[in-house]
Order: structure tokens, then sequence, then C-alpha cells
């Protein structure tokens, strides 16, 4: 396990860091968008799909500068996005099956191609490996520097296109009637998208990239109801879990750092699934309980209220035992009932106070307007 | 009736694949007539909205607004989307929701401000929403985001209204709060169209009618055409099963 302080005064490590909270951010960015148009699994297609355009960009140029293997992966994927399009509009076949088709025959392609490279006797070609599961430590000033650059530009064509993202991501066919070009927007988008995942593929790799998109954003999701406050909170989980996985990783030597992120961005889903305030598990499951538990209490005042108005003395005893006809009674809900002050309990009877028959009287009308 | 026809479809022909959806529809509806498009499932009634709105491109036939084609009056257009074609899940609130409509007259990149979200307040009072504009829209009822989509139309101020099915899932208070508001924009002289299923609030509802069966059937004031011979034409001879329901 490596010293705490080495961690903010080695170069090296700090370019890694600084890298992967970029990309952790990015990714959560664009990744809200990805989630809300239900695309879920297009930026899985397009990670696999960029595969054959890294190993091809190798085999003709001969080069491993980092530069030339991504744009040859930005034009592969944007090739599998447009055919995956295609395919959905020309044919019958739904989305779920392009994004299939797409996804194996590029990456089959990328690997066909890969093993083609790997027979050759230069050897040069090691290290192509890396874009399949991802090498955080390879990354170096130049690439952090083009992640800055590409989310900076990303992010101000958000800001600039905000109204027109959100209306798109709503409702597409409306944005049409009001005279957006959707196509413009929607390729924006996408573009975006592919984009991030390029950057992503030297740190993340090829496999893992789609987790670095959905985590964050289907983490945030669970915390607020603001399309705003929803990409603010992936671009943060993104980053956070970039730079926790990457401490981890750095701190346990050869621990892949792309597989640990992607891990790291998986807890903060689990953690916002069970833990969210208003869409969480616990809180629901809670919330139903208690929602029981008061339904319970009524039905037994309302029971107890049925008794009562037969008589003209609301305040009138009646015996504890009248009770056991009804099934939904209890030594606990009278002692509740006796707390909220709507019952009065003496020795074996009970009787409603005229706040409990008052309360029992509007139980059930309280979604009928009072005009 | 005012002479001025507010939209011409001219030999409207729309096919999905190879089946034709809607063939050969010709149709002018004049301005200021609050009317109902009725015709069996499947009969094209939300594929010729939203073929006359450029949502669907038709393989043949044109559409005009007041004389023009559609693309340069899209100011004079306001549409009301059937309430299942989004996803209410979307985290925005019924404010936001409604702002949308005022989108289309600012145009690419610049935001709403003051002005845009006043009107957006008036449009929810309109329809009886304003104690929920800050409410999220998967916490309101089905009822509650047809108001909340019939507000948005408003905003945008148009001089014809479509409307897919703005009826469906809502409760009878609902239906009679949106066919108010309906009745007042044909009032002001407003050109509203309406894809409807109930043909029994036909005759209450509306003043024209359009009969579609994937062919156009007829187009008139209820009073004239509202009858046994045109609803046996569209619907069959087991029409009345259809007004029963």
């Amino acid at each position: 396990m490596m010293d705490i302080t080495s961690f903010f005064t080695d170069y090296t490590l700090r370019t890694i860091t600084l890298g992967t909270a970029v990309l952790g951010a990015i990714c959560g960015m664009l990744g809200s968008f990805a989630v809300l148009r239900k695309q879920s699994l297009l930026g899985d297609a397009i990670s696999h799909a960029a595969l054959p355009g890294i190993a091809l960009a190798f085999l003709f140029t001969g080069l491993k500068d980092s530069n030339v293997l991504l744009l040859g992966a930005l034009v592969s994927g944007f090739i599998g996005t447009v055919w995956i399009r295609g395919i959905v509009t020309k044919t019958h076949l739904k989305t779920d099956t392009a994004l299939g088709l797409i996804l194996s025959l590029f990456f089959g392609f990328g690997e066909l191609v890969l093993s083609y490279l790997k027979k050759q006797p230069d050897a040069n070609q090691a290290g192509l490996d890396k874009y399949l599961f991802g090498q955080a430590a390879t990354l170096v000033e130049s690439d952090v520097n083009l992640m800055i650059i590409v989310t900076g530009i990303s992010l101000v064509i958000m800001l600039l296109f905000w109204k027109e993202f959100k209306l798109l991501l709503f409702d597409k066919n409306y944005a049409l009637t009001l005279g957006f070009n959707t196509r413009i927007i929607d390729g924006l988008i996408s573009f975006f998208i592919v984009l991030a995942i390029v950057i992503g593929l030297q740190t993340v790799g090829v496999v893992l990239m789609s987790a670095m998109l959905l985590a964050p954003a289907a983490a945030a999701r669970q915390w607020t109801n603001s399309l705003g406050v929803m990409v603010l909170l992936a671009a943060v989980f993104g980053a956070v879990a970039g730079v926790v996985g990457t401490g981890i990783s750095a701190s346990y030597n050869n621990l892949s750092t792309g597989p640990v992120i992607v891990l790291v961005a998986s807890v903060f889903v689990g953690f916002s699934f069970v833990f969210s305030p208003s869409r969480g598990l616990l809180f629901k499951q809670i919330r139903l309980v208690r929602n029981r538990r008061d339904l319970h209490l009524k039905k037994t005042l309302q029971f107890m209220y049925s008794i009562v108005e037969k008589h003209d003395d609301i305040s009138r005893p009646h015996a504890i035992r009248i009770l056991n006809q009804f099934q939904g009674y209890s030594k606990g809900t009278l002692r509740q009932l006796e707390e909220k002050n709507w019952i009065e309990i003496k020795g074996d009877t009970w009787s409603l106070t005229t706040s409990g028959f008052h309360t029992a009287q509007n139980l059930y009308n309280n979604n009928v307007p009072q005009s | 009736m005012a002479d001025k026809i507010a939209v011409a479809v001219d030999d409207l022909t729309v096919a999905y694949n190879y089946k034709p959806v809607l063939w050969d529809i010709d149709l002018s509806i004049p301005e200021g007539v609050l009317m109902a498009i009725v015709g069996p499932n499947g009969a094209g009634k939300s594929t010729l909205i939203k073929s006359i709105l450029g949502i669907i491109d038709p393989i043949a036939g044109s559409v005009q607004i007041y004389d023009k084609p559609y693309h340069k009056q899209r100011h004079l257009v306001a549409y009301v989307p059937q309430k299942g074609s989004v996803d209410w899940d979307f985290p925005t609130t019924a404010l936001d929701v409604v702002m949308m409509g005022t989108y289309g007259a600012l145009g690419w990149i610049k935001r709403p401000g003051n002005k845009q979200k006043k009107q957006s307040l008036e449009a929810l009072e309109k329809v009886g929403m304003l104690p929920f504009k800050n409410r999220q829209i998967n916490q309101l009822s089905g009822g509650q985001q047809q108001r909340v989509f019939l507000a948005r139309a408003l905003v945008q101020n148009a001089s014809i209204y479509f409307m897919d099915e703005p009826f469906q899932g809502v409760d009878a208070t609902t239906e009679i709060a949106i066919i108010n508001i309906l009745k007042e924009l044909r009032k002001a002289g407003k050109t509203v169209i309406v894809v409807h299923h109930d043909l029994q609030t036909v005759p209450e509802y509306f003043d024209w009618v359009t009969f579609l069966n994937v062919k156009h059937i007829a187009t008139g004031p209820v009073k004239d055409i509202f009858n046994d011979d045109n609803l046996t034409k569209t619907y069959g001879i087991n029409y009345k099963v259809a007004v029963q329901q």
C-alpha cells in the first residue's frame, strides 16, 4: 500500500487522477442524456463499435499515438451509430436487435484485426489490448488536456442548447412541430456521447465504457427531479468515482483502474437505489409500512364511529369487548388512538372524543373539493 | 360559418411500410370550428394530425395552413399530443413543461425569461393547475397531466389547435373543464381540431365533425352530417355498438 501523501505529490498519479475525474464528469453529464433518451445500451454498442477503428487506424498508419487511434475509434463509433439508426428506420428490427447486431459485428471485426496484428512479426502492436479494458496508467498530460478540451466544448454546447436538449428528450414530436430541427439536436447529443466514449476508451476500455456513462446518471436520477440537478449530480458522481477509483487502484499495486472506477460508480448506484429519500427502496418500504399502520388505525376509528353514530351522546363509553367483532383492533391501536386524543379509555370501556368523532367523520372526504 | 379555410388537405396519402394508413384525403376545415375527427381504431386519426403537422412524412399530397405551406405557418399552430406519447417520469415540473410552449416563438438558443414564465403561469391558471406549478410531473394524475399539456398548447397562443385524444383517461370533471376551454377558444375565433373517441358526446361538444376510416368519408357541421348513414360508412353496420360504449 502506498503512502497517501504521494497521492498528491506524485506527478504521474496526479495526471491520471485528473484525467479520470474529468472523464467521469463528462461521462456522467452526457450519460444523463443517454439514460433519459432511453438509449442506455447505445453507449455499449458505440464503445464496442470503436474497436475496429482503433485496430484499423494502427494497421494503416503503424502509429501508436493515442490521438490517431482515437480518431479511428471516433470514425468507426460514428459509423456504428449511423448503421444502428439505419437498421431501426429502414427495417422492421427493433432498437435492441440493431444494437446487439452492430455491437457484436463491430467488436468481432475489431478482434479479428487485432488478432491479425498480433501475428505480425514486428511486435510493435503490443499495447493495443489496453483498449479492451483500459489502462489509466498510460494517460499522459496531452491525453488529459484533450479530455479537458472535449469536456469544455461539450459543456458549452450543452449550456447553449439546454432548452433544445430538454425539449427533445421530453417530447420529440412536439419539438418538431415547434419548428426545431430534431435531427440536428439528436445528432449533437449522439455526437457528444460518441466523443465521450472515445476519449474514455484508453482509460476504461471498450468493454466497460457504457458503465461509466450509465452508472453516474442512474445514481443521480434517484436524488432529484430536476434535469439540471441530475446532470450536475451525475457529473459529480462520475468525477468522484474517477478519483476514488484511481486512488484505490494506486493504493493496491496493479489493480486495474478502469474496473475499479466502474465498481465505485456501481456502489453509488446501489447506495442511491436503496437510500434515496423519494425514490429509494428503503424509504419506499418505510412509507408503505407507515401507511399500512395508519390505515389500520383509521379503520379501527371508523368502526368505532359506526358504533357511536347510532347514539345521541357521542362521548358515551362502550365496552372494549365490542371491538372483538372487528378484526383490525389490538391493544397497540387503542393506545395509539388514545395518544392522538381521538378516544378516551376508562377501565374496559372506550369513548370517542369530539376530535376523534370529527376526524372519523371526515376520514374519507379528503379527495372531494369543499365547494 | 366563416368562409376562410384554416386547414386544407389535398390528396394526402400516408403508408407505414406497405399498408396505406391514409388514402387520398381531401379535407377543408373552415376557420373558427370546433371539430371532432372520429373513426374506428386504426382509421388513421392520429396519423392525419401528425402528417398535417409534419411529424410523419406523407407519400403524397400537401397541406396548407391559411393558404400557405405548413412550415411557413408554424406559429399559427399548436399541438397537444397523446398523453401517453411521453415519459412522465422525466425529471421536470408542471411549469417547466408549460414553458416548453414558448420555445417555438423563442427560437434556437434564446432562453425563456420572465415574460415567458408569466405567460406559462397564466396558462396554468386557465386550466386550473396553478397550485401544482412546481409539482413533479410524475406526481400528477392523468387528468392533471392532460391539463398541463393543454396549458402548454395555450401558451403558444396559436390560431389552430390540434389535439390528439385530450379526453383519454381523464375523469368527468376534467373532461368538462377541458371542453369548456376548447369552447372558449372557438369563441375567440380559433379553430380547434380534436381526435375523439366517444361518439355519444360529439353532438354536445363539437359543431363540426370529420368521419375518417383510412379514406375520408365526410366533413361538415354536426347537425347536417352526424347521421346513421355516415356512421355506418365509417364504423360498419354494427356502429351502434360503438355508440353505446
